[in-house]
């Protein structure tokens, strides 16, 4: 079992970084012909940093349309975001300290993120606009995150893992040395999941954490007319 | 007063997000172009026999040329923040009007033919086969799509449905299976120079009618110029300001101002059009000829600024295409952006103190801004974020004693289309572009009856006409609505006039003169 899933995460980690570098490469290529900024847009580059901050850190377009898709949303991200810190301490051996002091709160945000997530997943339930627009796939992925989330606190409060079990196995797996995991329900299953969301990350809506760092409408300075933009499939017309 | 073959909506006190309804507007679908329209535009004339494999292959075309367009299909996450921001979803309660619904018509189709999960488990992630059904579906929604951009605010990763719908447009015209009211139009512009067809003999006419008029009324000779070369500055106007109310009263308005600047100035017969509707169809190589031709006439003429008058779309591609698609302009003066905004210009003399008004000239009435969706939201006036909205608010504010702001929910980036733009403002539509009015003529009634307000402004040929043909169906008149530089006509003193006394007269007949 260990073995299996040694390899799981092997081929989960490849497939991700792979597949996320292509796509990244494919959007980093291809040309943004127009200068398209959703104005008012900043006027420098800084001011596009900022803005682009922002946007990640505090979903700002998303705060300006609906509160409660922000609420759920942005609750639901900061707390995975804490929760992937709090989880840096079984790839690292000793453990930073900034990584040390937030453990608490990290299991606050496990909460966090469930609240979250189900609060997403009532909404697409329940407003019409949304579930008429929702696929399969858009439920699964909420149904995908909250069994890792809840898994995950299973470990923690209803049957403890091995963790130094895991950790164990981990480092070692970064060295490629395949060691023994702990055989509990919630960790295989809480393993099994994340691997899989690996591996659909650079094949679903997932991209759009890449995404978002590559929308012209957010990425471009607003400077047409100081500064020429031509892409070089449009330069190509004028010779 | 007007007659509708379709329900027009009541006006309540604001516009409540509705339940959706599928397909109340899947009947609705523009006239399609034929080949004499199709042929001067590089499209085939009609659609081809092999429209399936040709659909994909300019799909993927137009995916490696357009980053917007792979990262937009790629990264939508359905949440939902676009689906009650779309004034035409909000009237009509079709969901294929929700910004992402449009996109979606599009994404399933590129999902099945070119993502990993799409090929193999389409019913998954609502991938679908491409059929003639789905050919028709976007001819008739992605012509339901004024590209206003409002979505493109509100969503988290700033996807455009403008983009989308440039997209789809354009595939559709590389089949043979366009719009005839844009492909008309851009042949007209190819031929003649100007949206409408007018030749220059007729431009040339009209504008010698106007400087009668102005003469009359004023006693000066304001000089309406048409391809005098050496001119200081070129003025590139929607060819609509050269004969329909109230767009030409904004012509008037210009000529006065660059008259009091006392600057040279021309407009150009090869030139006579501001608007690019190769945008509207996401052509890159006819906006990009239509362009050309601004480029063409500047040099010919030998000026020294570009400036453009009242027009939302057109100063999308001015602003932010024209350097790109006819640039650089190093022969022009470099001491003036290129180009400018006839508001742009205007503010700045009166911030030198060079214009005198009479506010009280426009004192019979009380004046509300509609923020033009394309101004607003691709573009800028001046040097800051923002100007856009201020600018134009200050040549206003300048020029009358009586404004008053719509509910700032609808105005701003927030502004609402008038619901003809993007291709859009033609009879055979007219069902979606009165619907489409609706968030925007609710705003203008809450401030006509809370605020006295009489009379609309806007800087777009499109809004201009737009609101002409809508008001009457939600009850209001359809002179309600007035260009900026209108206002300005009316209450600028020009060196020389008729005397003091007789100005508010004269001017109070600027309104119905031309």
């Amino acid at each position: 079992m260990s073995t299996v899933y040694a390899l799981l995460f092997i081929v989960a980690t490849a497939v991700l970084v792979i597949g996320l570098a292509t796509k990244i490469a494919q959007y980093a290529r291809t040309p943004a012909p127009l200068k398209i900024p959703t104005t008012p847009a900043p006027v420098t580059q800084t001011g596009v940093v900022m803005r682009m901050f922002r946007e990640v850190v505090f979903f700002e377009s998303l705060f300006k349309s609906t509160k409660w898709t922000w609420i759920f949303g942005w609750l639901f991200h900061m707390a995975l975001f804490v929760v992937l810190l709090r989880h840096l301490r079984y790839f690292m051996d000793p453990v930073w300290l900034p990584i040390e002091l937030i453990q608490p709160f990290g299991v606050y945000a496990g909460f966090a993120m469930l609240a979250g997530l189900g609060g997403l997943l009532i909404r697409r339930i329940f407003v019409d606009r949304v579930r008429y627009i929702s696929a399969p796939s858009d439920y699964l992925w909420l149904l995908l995150l909250i069994i890792i989330g809840v898994s995950g606190l299973m470990m923690k409060f209803v049957a403890h893992t091995d963790i130094v079990m895991v950790k164990q196995f981990f480092t070692g797996l970064m060295g490629f040395s395949i060691g023994t995991l702990p055989i509990d329900f919630a960790l295989l299953v809480h393993l099994a999941l994340v691997a899989l969301l690996m591996i659909l990350f650079p094949f679903s809506k997932l991209l759009h954490v890449p995404g978002i760092f590559f929308s012209p409408t957010r990425n471009q300075v607003d400077n047409p007319r100081e500064k020429r933009h031509l892409a070089d499939w449009a330069k190509a017309m004028e010779e | 007063m007007a007659k509708a073959e379709f329900d027009v909506p009541e006006l309540q006190e604001y516009v409540d997000v509705p339940e959706l309804v599928e397909g109340t507007m899947a009947h609705l679908s523009p006239y399609v172009a034929k080949p004499v329209h199709n042929t001067p535009l590089g499209f085939p004339g009609e659609l081809v026999d092999d429209w399936h494999d040709k659909v994909l292959e300019k799909l993927d075309d137009l995916r490696s040329r357009y980053r917007s367009l792979q990262v937009y299909l790629d990264a939508c996450v359905k949440c939902g923040a676009c689906t009650d921001k779309c004034h035409y979803y909000l009237s009509t309660k079709d969901p294929k009007n929700m910004p992402v619904g449009r996109q979606d018509l599009l994404r399933k189709v590129y999902r099945r033919y070119n993502t990993f999960a799409g090929k193999y488990f389409p019913w998954l992630v609502g991938a679908k086969d491409l059929t003639r059904e789905t050919l028709d579906e976007w001819y008739s929604y992605y012509h339901q799509c004024s590209q206003c951009r409002r979505c493109s605010v509100f969503c988290p990763y700033g996807i455009d449905t403008a983009e989308i719908s440039m997209a789809a447009r354009e595939i559709l015209d590389s089949v043979g299976y366009g719009q005839k009211y844009c492909n008309e139009i851009i042949a007209k512009v190819h031929e003649k120079g100007n949206n409408l067809g007018l030749p220059g003999p007729a431009i040339l006419d009209t504008l010698e009618g106007l400087e009668e008029d102005v003469f009359d009324e004023t006693g000066v000779a304001v000089k309406y110029p048409l391809d005098v070369k050496g001119a200081e500055i070129l003025l590139v106007t929607p060819s609509a300001d050269f004969f329909a109310e109230p767009h030409v009263d904004g012509l008037i308005g210009y000529g006065k101002v660059f008259h009091e600047a006392g600057v040279s100035w021309t407009m150009s017969t090869t030139a006579s059009e501001a608007g690019n509707f190769g945008m509207f169809i996401g052509s890159y190589e006819n906006m990009r000829r239509v362009a050309l031709r601004i480029r063409q006439a500047a040099l010919e003429l030998g000026v020294k600024r570009i400036v453009f008058g009242e027009c939302g779309h057109a100063w999308r591609v001015a602003y932010a295409f024209l350097n790109t698609l006819a640039g650089p302009f190093d022969f022009l003066d470099p001491r003036y952006p290129v180009p400018q905004h006839i508001c742009e210009y205007t503010y700045d003399l009166i911030q030198q103190g060079k214009l005198r008004f009479d506010k009280s000239t426009n004192d019979d009435m009380t004046l509300t801004f509609h923020d033009s969706c394309n101004v607003a939201r691709a573009t800028r006036m001046g040097d800051k974020p923002g100007g856009q909205f201020d600018i134009p608010r200050a040549v206003i504010k300048a020029v009358c004693n009586n404004y008053v702001d719509m509910d700032h929910e609808t105005i701003g980036e927030r502004t609402f289309c008038c619901g003809g733009g993007g291709g859009l403002l033609t009879d055979d539509l007219m069902e979606i572009r009165v619907k489409g009015a609706l968030p925007r003529m609710t705003a203008l009634q809450n401030v006509i009856k809370e605020e006295g307000v009489t009379h609309m402004a806007a800087i777009c040929a499109i809004c201009k006409s737009q609101f002409t043909k809508v008001l009457p169906y939600y009850g209001m008149e359809m002179d309600q609505i007035v260009s900026v530089h209108q206002l300005v006509s009316n209450a600028i003193i020009l060196t020389g006039q008729n005397s003091d006394e007789e100005d508010a007269d004269s001017d109070d007949e600027a309104d119905g003169d031309a």
